[in-house]
């Protein structure tokens, strides 16, 4: 028999970006929440503190502060003719566990979507007619336009003290910035980072190629910053060790470094860790939630009532989550009806690394000190003749220069030995890589479901991931290359080894932890699991965080767009507090 | 600082904290008050209360509050706070107003028997009798625990209560505040709360061997749990000589402004204490505070070339992330480490134990971020925190003396002993 907690007002499942920022604007709002977190709580310091984190084996390669798949795991297979198994090691993603969530891992590249991001299917259709269009493709409108979530990015990026150039503020074209971004209504909070040798290399080579080069939005504070809440950021000192490690200068931003030193002193939010929720209990309808099950350190199960409910768990668990407490109708690929699980997606990467003589020092890195170009995102160009949907960003990312997992070495090179370490010494120092980031489209084929075979800990299914790459993403990414190959040509002096990503999908080598989808927002309930306002359907006082919501993945990081929706989120959330029911009626 | 061990540590209790009080000295800012009601009264004692920091010497950590039982290491031994909750039989419950008002003025419990100076008596002397009754008016308000007072653990003949009759005699003059008409009502509210409640001196001056603190130089900065309270006199490299009435304002109601932040047991006092000051009383300090002399400089020797460039390269390693170039530091985030008082404070030990343990910024409403700095105990030995420190004291125009290995071994054997 469970026991049975104090109700509260709102419980957040997970405390990471998503649940901080409901956390504080719900407890503005005057209710009670509850965060309930399956990992530890974590800070600057002593967790991140500068002579502790920076340590490249423990994190990078060991992994220690991800989640670890001896607790929490899927299964995988390309399609569904295989028999899909459990994935037993970290690979081509990396979901956090504690406090800050993949917050405190991130890179800090924060961006925003285009405006044609979140009406796709209208978009394509008119300017390249319904035909373009696979069938196998579920190309989806978001039920959200830019212009709706402009302020919702603009109080993300000043919460998070993002350091960058406006490209386009109230449609005016500003010099140095991104010519193709939506308008904003202001610029960046912070300017952009100092740039290194290898992001001026870039920058000349993209200008030469023809394309417009900017510099990456970053939420690595370029100076000290105290955002709107009061908190106060340090500036980034370009160590280096920011993707897979806290920041110990509080200066990349996280829950722990924008919100929490406000929302942990409130007395109406609390949070408890190592409490790892199973379920979301509904009443005997099944239209209303009643709370959720979690089960805490000593193994015990523990019912916390709730009047509302926030997944803010990471993509995929959000989905398991639904799927495991029988919320929404779950997808079945064979006749394409039912919607959760439906529209996964992730991102489609490849690179050209460059091997030139100028010495580049790139441990002097930020993770999102990048410079790039948005020539070939989206619908920035023409894509008639080149029959795929999509695009991405070509950058070269500066994030650092860490020995073991950040070097670059000719297709050549040897693999071990003294001549491996020849070829070391003569290229750490000068080479560098230019990376494509492409969108993935949604099919009928991608999806996340629950396993038949294989079980968790506390004895549910485990979710089951299906997904390849499908010939529009290859076609769109060997492009990308393409666009990518003639910057590294335009580098004097430089010889250039072209990593495309061919063939299926492997889930081993790291890729990107942008999951997307499986509970899709949208403005049609047989197609999406939560209304625009990332309202669940079914259950109207159930709400769904993060980029699980992702009816697609564009061609840019999720963040800024995750840190977006959530705001544009809260805000539907206190006016569903004051009246409680459908905000869109299905 | 092997020179001055025996004084070191005063019976005192290492808090300073900050308290204000008074009928005599309120009454030139606001109205004469004269018979308060009791919500006022609860009222203004819960803010001296807070102001003279009591909770934090008469709570044991994870203790109930007012309940007494924190242990209280000085160089005579151990005392325990007292329990102060109204509980009948273990706390003052069946103390009257006069009862507490002379232990208050005098250092007299209920029964009697002297208290030992570790509690602030010999500041508190200087309150007002309405202060004083304000103050217990809003413990009685306290909920009552039933916790036994723990016996202090002193050596003969300290042991003997009858003995603090001497000491009282040598270096006790009860006696409330009285006002110099010579000087402004704000430098007299300042000079009521510094002197009386507040006990700055308690840490910030200097104690001979019985612990009484040098009544010519109260606060030339002084040893209190190790650190080094530096002088709040007006000395322009240590002392408050640079601070405008404005930064003082600033550092004590935030815990930091353009100089530097509390750090240590000041970081304690800011956010328990002088947070809770209305801005009047802030400055009122600060006037009191900017009207003290410039104590006569010593003189600094240049230390060796060898240890400032081992220095140099230790800063570049581990402090100029946070603290850059030229110890600018980063205004809003990090404190400066150039022309800073706190850094060039006569003695270096509230430096020293920064780099040993770290610290962080005290939280406040204005200010509630608390940025930390990590413990360098285990990465640094005796030698390289010597030469940082050193280092740091003398570069970029700072000057003050160098430090030995020995003084940061004594330190970290002394924090080792008696953790926070």
């Amino acid at each position: 028999m469970a026991r049975r907690e104090r109700p509260v007002d709102v419980v957040l499942v997970g405390f990471g970006w998503t649940a901080a920022i409901i956390a504080q604007e719900l407890t503005d709002a005057g209710v009670q929440v509850l965060a309930l977190e399956r990992g530890e709580f974590r800070d600057t310091v002593p967790d991140f503190a500068t002579d502790t984190i920076q340590d490249k084996l423990r994190y990078a390669v060991r992994k220690q502060i991800f989640e670890s798949p001896e607790r929490e795991t899927l299964t995988f297979r390309n399609s569904a003719d295989q028999t899909a198994l459990p994935m037993r090691h970290l690979g081509s993603f990396l979901p956090a566990a504690g406090v800050g969530g993949a917050g405190v891992h991130w890179n800090g590249q924060c961006w925003r979507f285009l405006p044609q991001d979140f009406e796709i299917r209208t978009h394509t259709e008119q300017r390249y007619g319904r035909k373009f269009i696979p069938e196998s493709m579920n190309l989806q409108d978001w039920g959200v336009t830019y212009d709706e979530l402009e302020p919702h990015y603009d109080r993300f990026e000043y919460l998070c003290g993002v350091s960058g150039i406006a490209g386009n503020i109230g449609g005016v074209r500003q010099p140095g910035g991104n010519p193709f971004e939506g308008a904003r209504k202001r610029g960046y909070p912070l300017p952009p980072l100092k740039r290194s040798a290898s992001t001026v290399l870039f920058d000349k080579a993209a200008r030469e190629a023809g394309f417009d080069p900017f510099p990456c939005p970053a939420a690595n504070a370029s100076k000290p910053y105290r955002n709107p809440l009061g908190v106060q950021m340090g500036q980034c000192t370009y160590c280096g060790y920011c993707e897979w490690f806290g920041c110990g200068n509080y200066s990349k931003a996280s829950p722990q470094t924008t919100i929490l030193p406000v929302l942990l002193k409130k007395d109406n939010f609390s949070y408890r860790t190592r409490c790892n929720v199973t379920r979301v209990n509904t009443d005997n309808t099944g239209k209303r939630a009643t709370g959720v099950t979690y089960v805490d350190v000593d193994g015990n199960e523990v019912e916390q009532p709730a009047g509302m409910v926030v997944l803010c768990a990471f993509a995929q668990h959000n989905v398991h989550l639904l799927l495991l407490s029988k919320i929404g109708t779950p997808y079945d690929p064979t006749t394409g009806r039912g919607v959760v699980g439906r529209n996964y997606a992730y991102q489609i990467t490849s690179s050209v690394d460059v091997f030139q003589k100028e010495i580049l020092n790139p441990f002097m890195g930020a993770g999102a000190l990048g410079q790039g170009v948005d020539n070939f995102n989206g619908d920035n160009f023409d894509h008639g003749p080149l029959g795929f949907i999509g695009g991405g960003y070509i950058a070269l990312w500066n994030t650092g220069g860490r020995p073991i997992l950040q070097h670059y070495l000719p297709e050549d090179a040897p693999t071990w030995g003294s001549g491996w370490k020849k070829a070391m010494h003569d290229n750490y120092l000068t080479a560098t890589s230019i990376a494509t980031h492409g969108s993935v489209m949604s099919y009928r084929s991608n999806y996340l479901d629950l396993d038949p075979a294989w079980r968790d800990d506390y004895g549910s299914p485990l979710l089951r991931l299906t997904f390849d790459f499908q010939p529009n993403e290859h076609a769109m990414s060997d492009y990308l290359t393409d666009q990518a190959t003639k910057i590294a040509q335009a580098i004097p002096g430089a010889t250039h080894h072209v990593k495309k990503r061919d063939g299926h999908y492997s889930i081993v080598p790291y890729q990107t932890t942008h999951n997307t989808g499986g509970a899709a927002m949208g403005a049609d309930p047989a197609t999406s699991v939560v209304n625009r306002y990332l309202q669940s359907w079914d259950v109207p006082n159930l709400f769904v965080m993060g980029a699980s919501v992702f009816p697609q993945n564009a061609g840019y990081n999720p963040t800024g767009t995750v840190g977006a929706l959530t705001y544009w989120a809260a805000e539907a959330m206190k006016r569903y507090l004051k009246n409680p029911g459908p905000l869109v009626a299905a | 600082m092997n020179a001055r061990l025996g004084t070191a540590i005063t019976l005192t209790l290492g808090f300073a904290g900050l308290c204000v009080a008074g009928a005599v000295v309120a009454s030139a800012s606001t109205s004469a008050r004269t018979s308060p009601g009791p919500h006022a009264s609860v009222a203004h004692g819960r803010y001296l209360v807070r102001a003279g920091d009591c909770m934090a010497c008469h709570t044991a950590s994870n203790g109930a509050p007012y309940a007494g039982g924190r242990a209280v290491p000085t160089p005579f031994g151990t005392i325990y706070s007292t329990n102060i909750t109204p509980d009948p039989d273990t706390g003052i419950g069946r103390w009257d107003g006069d009862d507490f008002y002379r232990a208050m003025h005098q250092g007299i419990a209920r029964d009697g028997h002297r208290l030992y100076p570790a509690f602030p008596y010999p500041w508190f002397t200087r309150l007002s009798r309405d202060d004083v009754r304000d103050i217990k008016a809003y413990l009685d308000t306290r909920a009552p625990v039933r916790q036994r007072d723990i016996a202090p653990k002193l050596p003969w003949p300290l042991s003997m209560r009858s003995a603090m009759a001497a000491w009282d005699v040598i270096y006790f003059d009860a006696g409330t505040y009285q006002a110099d008409s010579e000087k402004s009502a704000q430098w007299n509210r300042g000079a009521y709360l510094v002197r009386g409640v507040g006990h700055c001196s308690a840490c910030h001056g200097d104690k001979n061997f019985a612990g009484a603190v040098d009544a010519d130089h109260p606060l030339g900065g002084g040893f209190a749990e190790h650190v080094f309270a530096p002088a709040l006199t007006g000395g322009k490299r240590d002392g408050l000589g640079q601070w405008s009435e404005q930064d003082i304002v600033d550092y004590l109601g935030t815990g930091r402004n353009a100089i530097t932040t509390a750090a240590g047991p000041m970081a304690e006092v800011v956010s328990q204490s002088t947070r809770y000051l209305s801005k009047p009383d802030l400055r009122a300090i600060a006037v009191y505070l900017k009207s003290l002399p410039d104590p006569p400089q010593q003189d600094i020797a240049d230390a060796d070339a060898t240890v400032m460039r081992h220095g140099a390269a230790l800063y570049l390693d581990n402090c100029e992330g946070c603290h850059r170039r030229g110890g600018t530091g980063e205004t809003g985030a990090f404190p400066r480490l150039r022309d800073s008082s706190a850094i060039q404070a006569e003695q270096p030990d509230t430096l020293i134990a920064t780099i040993l343990r770290g610290d962080t910024v005290p939280a406040t409403d204005a200010d509630p971020t608390g940025l930390a700095m990590p413990a360098f105990d285990k990465r640094l030995d005796d030698g390289d925190i010597a030469a940082l420190t050193t280092y740091i004291r003398q570069a970029w125009g700072n000057h003050a003396g160098a430090v030995s290995s020995n003084d940061v071994k004594d330190l970290r054997e002394k924090l080792h002993r008696y953790p926070n």
